[in-house]
């Protein structure tokens, strides 16, 4: 069984106010998550990401097509308890307290008594927020909240975690502590779907990912798989500060960095450079083919869906 | 009630606490307390009548205020403010939500009523000195204003579901001061010749009839309300008030959250 299977999702919007127009957000998407995986849903701003998202939480209703979350249907309420949710950019009732709101979320997912109030704790604890569970979230700043709209994903210990730009509005050591969590939620069995436009951090968690530009699905697979097309470059580096002549005319980027030099030069010249390095008794560090960064890959995929939408145009 | 209902009616409440709606019982008071002591002064015989009448108006009318204002932004505030979407995508069903909102605003109101209530009973005890009898019909005329809120509630709730706060007030406000008037409508209607009378009687029917629910004047002046007009009015309010929730729950079910 999939944790999340999407069959020919489609939203088309009405647009306009006298004369309506439709606009379609979501082309027809077939994607499967599987369980205990980290999954990214990779794209621009305005890609479809966050629409995918309340199409599968049920606040936004598909045009065509239909989706299930571990095995069922998106209006189950028994479905519903299973999963947890972050919006984008998350706002909650800010006359409440941190620990307010959390058992407020928890009794609302089934969780009470003496059970609802150890998992508030140990969620504020996990969030790193046990010091201000009782303070007002109107005196939050933007990154508590989000970390309160983690705590809340959470609190009821879901199967499957949806998390709409997750480290939107935290700083660094806050972003770490999230791509930590995520981790922890992974090793402890759950699934988490994740949309997000930071590529480092989907390239450093991610199992799998999908790219997803205007509306349309570019791309699915696993991380290692995407960037592991090779760019026909190899990246050489060696002891010294000395650069020979004969690697400078065939065309070699270098850059001397301390006691290192390092070349990127065409695979069918790596030869060449070894044998004038031997010449010259320069110690060879190291020698790795250059591989395309999730970044490249996105950049990449993201001019050719526009260059294919413009000439559709 | 489920728990969830429960859950989402209570912090409706909360909501209202924290944002100092019930603070309107100290304008209450004052204005009560202000008026037991000058018609003390300036009435002969007629204290009572005053201040029962003054008193449920003032009722009446800080209820109504704070039902179409807190009503109209139960939905639309939490669509705005996007905190609707940690709520739906729990366990809850959306009549669910339009249903615990509905009890949470009358919670708040029945409570504010309450409280208002113990005002005017005891400016009545501080102009009369002793309770007599007929003072027991200001608690059915209380009683018609709270049913009067249920109706204003889930109205708020409907227009709420599909429109800007904005438009909602001005929905909901037109409807209360029609409704006020629906019993010289009905009798404008019968008055009416040709298609002027269907459209009258009409719009006469369709209104909230808050003429039937007004009591306060006759209970001011010791009358008694009869059974009949208790049970009409309780039926009515019920019916009225689950048919707009109906309708809120019908829009707000299709309602994409953008």
């Amino acid at each position: 069984m999939h944790a999340i299977e999407i069959v020919g999702l489609v939203k088309v919007y009405s647009v306009g106010f006298w004369r309506k127009r439709p606009k379609c957000a979501l082309h027809p998407l077939h994607l499967n998550v599987e369980e205990g995986e980290i999954f990214g849903f990779l794209g621009p701003n305005g890609a479809g990401k966050t629409t995918t998202l309340k199409m599968l939480m049920g606040l936004v209703f598909p045009t065509s097509g239909s989706a299930r979350i571990l095995g069922r249907d998106l209006n189950d309420p028994g479905m519903k308890a299973q999963i947890g949710f972050l919006p984008e950019q998350p706002y909650f009732y800010d006359y409440l307290t941190a620990r307010e709101l959390l058992e407020y979320y928890g009794r609302l997912s089934g969780v009470a008594g003496k059970d609802l109030s150890a998992r508030v704790q140990s969620v504020l604890g996990r969030v790193g927020l046990p010091d201000v569970a009782g303070v007002q979230l109107r005196k939050f700043s933007k990154g508590m909240l989000q970390r309160v709209g983690i705590a809340q994903a959470i609190l009821h210990e879901p199967k499957v975690v949806f998390l709409d730009e997750p480290m939107s509005g935290l700083d660094p050591m806050g972003r770490r502590e999230v791509r930590d969590l995520m981790e922890q939620l992974k090793a402890e069995g759950k699934t988490v779907f994740f949309s997000t436009h930071i590529l480092s951090d989907a390239e450093a968690l991610c199992d799998r990912v999908a790219v997803i530009h205007l509306g349309e699905l570019r791309a699915v697979g696993a991380v290692a798989d995407l960037t592991s097309g090779v760019q026909g470059k190899v990246e050489i580096v060696w002891e010294g500060t000395v650069v020979p002549t004969s690697i400078k005319t065939i065309g070699a980027t270098c850059h001397v960095t301390g006691d290192t030099v390092r070349a990127v030069v065409a695979e069918e010249s790596q030869d060449l450079v070894i044998d004038a390095l031997r010449r010259e008794r320069l110690r060879i560090v190291s020698l790795v083919p250059v591989r395309t960064t999730l970044e490249q890959y996105f950049v990449e995929k993201l001019k050719r869906s526009e260059k294919t939408a413009g000439s559709l145009a | 009630m489920n728990n969830r209902i429960a859950c989402i009616a209570s912090n409706t409440f909360r909501e209202a606490v924290r944002d100092r709606v019930l603070y309107n019982l100290i304008a209450f008071a004052v204005l009560l307390s202000g008026a037991a002591i000058l018609v003390g002064q300036i009435s002969i015989d007629i204290e009572k009548l005053v201040v029962i009448n003054l008193g449920l108006t003032a009722v009446s009318l800080f209820g109504v205020v704070i039902a179409i204002f807190v009503g109209i932004g139960l939905v639309s505030k939490e669509i705005e403010k996007r905190t609707l979407y940690t709520v739906l995508s729990r366990p809850v069903r959306r009549w669910e939500f339009i249903i615990g909102k509905f009890f949470g605003l009358a919670g708040t109101l029945v409570v504010n009523a309450f409280c208002m209530a113990i005002g005017v009973f005891g400016a009545l005890l501080y102009v009369a000195h002793k309770f007599q009898k007929p003072d027991g019909w200001v608690l059915v005329a209380l009683y018609f204003i709270i049913l009067q809120f249920l109706i204003i509630c889930s109205l708020a709730l409907l227009f709420s579901s599909f429109s800007s706060p904005l438009l909602s007030a001005v929905f909901a406000f037109s409807l209360f001061v029609i409704g006020t008037f629906s019993e010289d409508l009905r009798n404008f209607a019968a008055m009416a010749q040709g298609m002027t009378k269907w459209v009258a009687t009409a719009v006469a029917y369709l209104v909230p009839n808050f003429s039937a629910l007004n009591v306060i004047s006759s209970v001011a002046h010791g009358q008694p309300v009869s059974s009949q007009l208790i049970i009409f009015n309780s039926l009515y309010a019920l019916l009225y008030s689950m048919m707009a929730l109906c309708g809120a729950i019908l829009i707000f079910q299709r309602r994409n959250l953008k």
